[in-house]
């Protein structure tokens, strides 16, 4: 009886150093490497059939025809015009956007208030409109049919049809971004910290500043991130405010719809990869900045 | 510490700089807009004119500027027609528009942006140039297909836009209908029987006809594309070893209109540009240029010239004989009509 | 230790942390100029129809087999989401291995890519005439122009939404608790379940809800994968579309306000059920 017990108890304490063992040097448990190699390759195929193959037709087709034709195709005057609206728009959102979700975050996050919930699903109301709803709320609201059409006409400003509203459609799509990327984390932060800052007299940015943005930067870069990808990529919402005029109102991903049904495959596809490259430039400054900071 | 700060300013500098671009940037597009000396005209049209009206609108340049000495700048605008004539009514200001079919136009005409009559301000019912239906198929038509009852038999894949989202399309549709009506004695259940089993062959229903052609050209998809002229030339130009057309014993002839777009031209004061752009798409050098891309000309002579390049033996019905865009419309196309109709259990 | 597992309630009302004001006015301002005012159009152009032809309208065959359409595949698409992007997350936090920057720095491109880029490319791919289309042809599977296809390109512009939901607070997590796990004697999988995943998975709802309301109203990219056959591969927003082109507006705000809704009390019940849970783990 007594024998047994020890036996019981030894078994415990083995398991136990075991698992140390594991959690100490994970490189070294085969059954964890398997586990490790398998989600590792599971997810890799996942990318490469749902991403890098996409990714592989567009640079593909875009070199189909040779170099010369694909510079033709991006030194396009058209091209050059597109591409300054689409980075105009994107900076526009990321701008109003970063500014947008830092406040709305800290507020959602610090304060507690009813209606928070509610609050917070508003924000998130871009994500859950088709674009092309989006675009066509801008055009009931600001157009000649909308409630708002009469009165700008007699000012003559111009709204949709023209850039400001393919700078609002982006910004309208891109919305909850940086707010969706910070509000959990500053969520899971708690206040605590927040309210000691307070209670021992510093103000607001201080605050700000010195307790809740380092905690959230890394998010921060993350949304700013995805809101510019996002922004650079849209197409259902300003396709329907854009009017497509050509070299005025045309952001990269209408002109790449354009040359696709004018026939030229190889140059729409060449107009893409110029998109597919503004992205990887932003990974690789938010690499920067990670590296930066180690 | 000071790593901290410097992050923190990073980000507070970016902010201050994106918003100071932005507000520049307003500012410079307001300012735009104001010269005058330049005539800015601004053509809305649809998606298989990108080729033809970059080259007539270097050809207006030429004879505007000899004739009037002003310099002018045309902008185009190419979508679907449908899409494109909304974004009119909406409010994108169009000195002139050349769209796919008249009905779209009537939907302007009916916001009070175009006045009455404007059917018949410029020579055969406001279409410089005509184009009509018919079939493009792989090389060597290993289905066999030379007429519309071809695109009935099982097996056969048929690829062509869906008449709620595309101009275009509902030439399609009228065009086998006609041809239907013509072998049953315009018998109505009968059409409709046969249309049904059309469109239950039709493989992918794209929203335009460009996007048709991509499916069956690019995607490889389906056996025939039920295509306009000008689009299968513009195939068969580019891969002239792969595809081949057939011309359907019936078929419709396909007017894209034009008309000037009156409240616009008012506001811009372009009317004398605007009218001299659509009347000289009437000029023996326009109407050329239309044919040599693949538009038929409109006027009699012009055609002619092209007789080896076109099918001119056709029987064609035009949309009168359906009594007129709105009447077809009403029948075939709207909500719960006959098209809805075919798709039905 | 950024949990906090005792917390101190302070009394309802009371602000310690200055800013309420300022951050509460700058929130509202911009959310009702940019998000709530267009917002505002789609209900007052919906409400020129009557009760009945709202209802007609949305009540129709077509119309309710393109929500059923709609639904469905963006349901199949944020679930298959969930899972490949919880894998995905997990991977690049907790794992090193050649490549990882690269494959991190992708996740955002279905974002960059043009969606009607993404699904041209995802025709090409898919059809079967398509690379891998080809393939699954020979085993009698047709993807594009069906709804495998729709949900395929679902899947595609939804991939972000979960990973980046769910990496940094998995980045935040502290591994102290798997390991005092680990060290009581769970196994692996138990400690993932009972400790990891309930740590997680307010983040991942949040992902679910918002690659499912990404999903619903996707159009760009769907429209060239779908084939857009009545009653088969027809989905709303394209309906949306055709009764744009028929200049019924009403009618096209009719249906897209539906849509609007069924997201909207998705959100709601996420977000509701993520600021529920997070009191639940801090009280």
């Amino acid at each position: 009886m007594k024998e047994k017990k020890r036996n019981y108890d030894q078994d415990v304490v083995g398991d136990g150093i075991n698992t140390i063992q594991k959690v100490l040097e994970p490189v070294n448990g085969t059954s964890n490497n398997i586990v490790k190699y398998m989600l590792i390759g599971v997810c890799m195929l996942f990318l490469f059939l749902m991403l890098v193959l996409p990714l592989i037709v567009v640079i593909v087709n875009a070199l189909k025809d040779g170099w010369t034709v694909y510079r033709k195709a991006v030194q396009n005057e058209y091209t050059i015009k597109a591409l300054q609206l689409t980075l105009l728009a994107t900076v526009s959102a990321v701008g109003i956007n970063t500014i947008f979700g830092l406040f709305a975050s800290f507020l959602l996050s610090k304060f507690y208030f009813k209606g928070r919930q509610l609050l917070a699903t508003l924000i998130d109301i871009p994500f859950s409109i088709s674009p092309v709803v989006a675009g066509l709320a801008f055009i009931l609201t600001f157009g000649n049919i909308g409630w708002m059409g009469d009165f700008l006409k007699n000012h003559s400003i111009k709204i949709v049809f023209a850039v400001p509203g393919i700078i609002l459609a982006t910004i309208f799509v891109t919305f909850p971004f940086v707010f969706r990327e910070l509000f959990p984390v500053m969520n899971a932060q708690g206040k605590d910290e927040e309210e000691a800052a307070a209670l021992m007299g510093a103000n607001g940015f201080t605050i700000f500043r010195r307790i809740t943005f380092p905690h959230i930067k890394w998010a921060l870069l993350y949304g700013i991130i995805l809101c510019a990808a996002r922004a650079m990529g849209e197409f259902g919402a300003v396709s329907v405010i854009s009017g497509h005029l050509r070299g005025k109102t045309n952001t990269l991903p209408l002109h790449v719809e354009i040359l696709y049904n004018e026939f030229n495959t190889t140059e729409a596809f060449a107009v893409s990869s110029v998109l597919v490259i503004l992205a990887v430039l932003i990974l690789i400054a938010k690499n920067f900045v990670e590296w930066k900071k180690r | 510490m000071k790593q901290r700060k410097m992050c923190v300013h990073l980000y507070v500098s970016l902010i201050v700089l994106l918003s100071v671009i932005v507000s520049g940037c307003g500012k410079a597009s307001d300012t735009a807009s104001d010269k005058n000396e330049n005539i800015e005209l601004l053509n809305v049209s649809y998606d298989p004119t990108r080729e033809f009206y970059a080259a007539y609108n270097e050809l207006f340049c030429k004879y505007w500027k000899e004739k009037s000495g002003k310099d002018v700048t045309i902008t185009q605008s190419h979508g679907g027609s449908g899409s494109q004539a909304r974004s009119v009514i909406e409010g994108n200001e169009a000195d002139v528009v050349t769209l796919a079919l008249a009905h779209d136009i009537t939907a302007i005409e009916e916001s009070g942006m175009i006045d009455r009559g404007w059917l018949s301000e410029f020579d055969g019912n406001s279409s410089p140039y005509t184009s009509t239906i018919v079939f493009l198929v792989r090389k060597g038509n290993e289905k066999n297909i030379h007429d519309w009852n071809d695109l009935v038999k099982d097996g056969v894949e048929v690829i062509t836009p869906n008449p709620k989202t595309s101009g275009g399309a509902c030439w399609n549709f009228l065009a086998a209908w006609a041809y239907q009506q013509a072998q049953d004695g315009a018998d109505e259940e009968l059409t409709k029987a046969f249309m049904k089993n059309l469109y239950q062959n039709v493989l992918v229903l794209d929203t335009g006809a460009r996007g048709a052609t991509n499916t069956f050209v690019e995607n490889g998809q389906g056996d025939v594309l039920i295509a306009w002229e000008n689009e299968a030339y513009l195939s068969i130009k580019e891969y002239p070893d792969d595809y081949e057309i057939i011309t359907p014993s019936i078929s419709i002839l396909a007017q894209p209109s034009v008309a000037i777009v009156d409240s616009n031209v008012e506001e811009h004061g372009t009317r004398e540009t605007a009218e001299a752009y659509l009347e000289y798409l009437y000029s023996d050098e326009a109407q050329r240029l239309a044919g040599n891309h693949y538009y038929r000309p409109s006027k009699e002579n012009i055609l002619k010239e092209f007789s080896e390049q076109f099918d001119l033996n056709m029987n064609l019905v035009t949309i009168e004989d359906f009594g007129g865009w709105d009447e077809a419309y009403r029948i075939y196309f709207d909500d719960g009509a006959i098209f809805d109709q075919i798709y039905e259990d | 230790m950024e949990q906090q597992i005792i917390k101190v309630k302070n009394k309802k009302g009371v602000k310690v942390i200055p800013g309420f004001g300022l951050s509460l006015g700058i929130t509202f301002f911009m959310l009702s100029a940019l998000i709530l005012i267009p917002l505002v159009s789609i209900f007052i152009s919906a409400s020129q129809l009557s009760f009945q032809e709202f209802v007609n309208v949305i009540t129709s065959r077509q119309i309710v087999s393109g929500y059923v359409v709609s639904l469905s595949c963006a349901f199949f698409a944020a679930l298959i989401n969930a899972v490949f992007g919880l894998m995905l997350a997990w991977v690049l936090v907790r794992y090193n291995f050649p490549g990882k920057r690269l494959a991190d720095g992708l996740i955002e491109l279905p974002f960059a890519l043009p969606t009607a880029v993404a699904g041209i490319s995802l025709t090409y791919l898919y059809s079967d005439k398509g690379w891998i289309g080809s393939l699954f042809g020979k085993a009698g599977i047709k993807i594009a122009y069906t709804r495998i296809g729709i949900t395929l390109a679902m899947i595609f512009v939804g991939i972000p939404f979960v990973v980046r939901a769910v990496q940094p607070v998995l980045e935040k997590l502290d591994r102290q608790y798997e390991e005092a796990a680990m060290m009581l004697g769970a196994s692996r999988t138990y400690t993932f379940f009972r400790v990891v995943l309930p740590e997680l998975f307010p983040a991942l709802l949040a992902g679910f809800g918002l690659a499912f309301a990404r999903g619903i109203g996707e159009y760009g990219s769907v429209v060239f994968i779908a084939g857009n056959l009545p009653y088969k591969t027809q989905i709303a927003p394209l309906l949306i579309i055709s009764k744009l082109e028929q200049y019924k507006y009403a009618d096209a705000t009719a249906i897209a306000l539906v849509l609007l809704l069924i997201s909207f009390l998705l959100m709601l019940f996420i977000n509701s059920l993520q600021i529920y849970m997070q009191k639940f783990i801090g009280t």
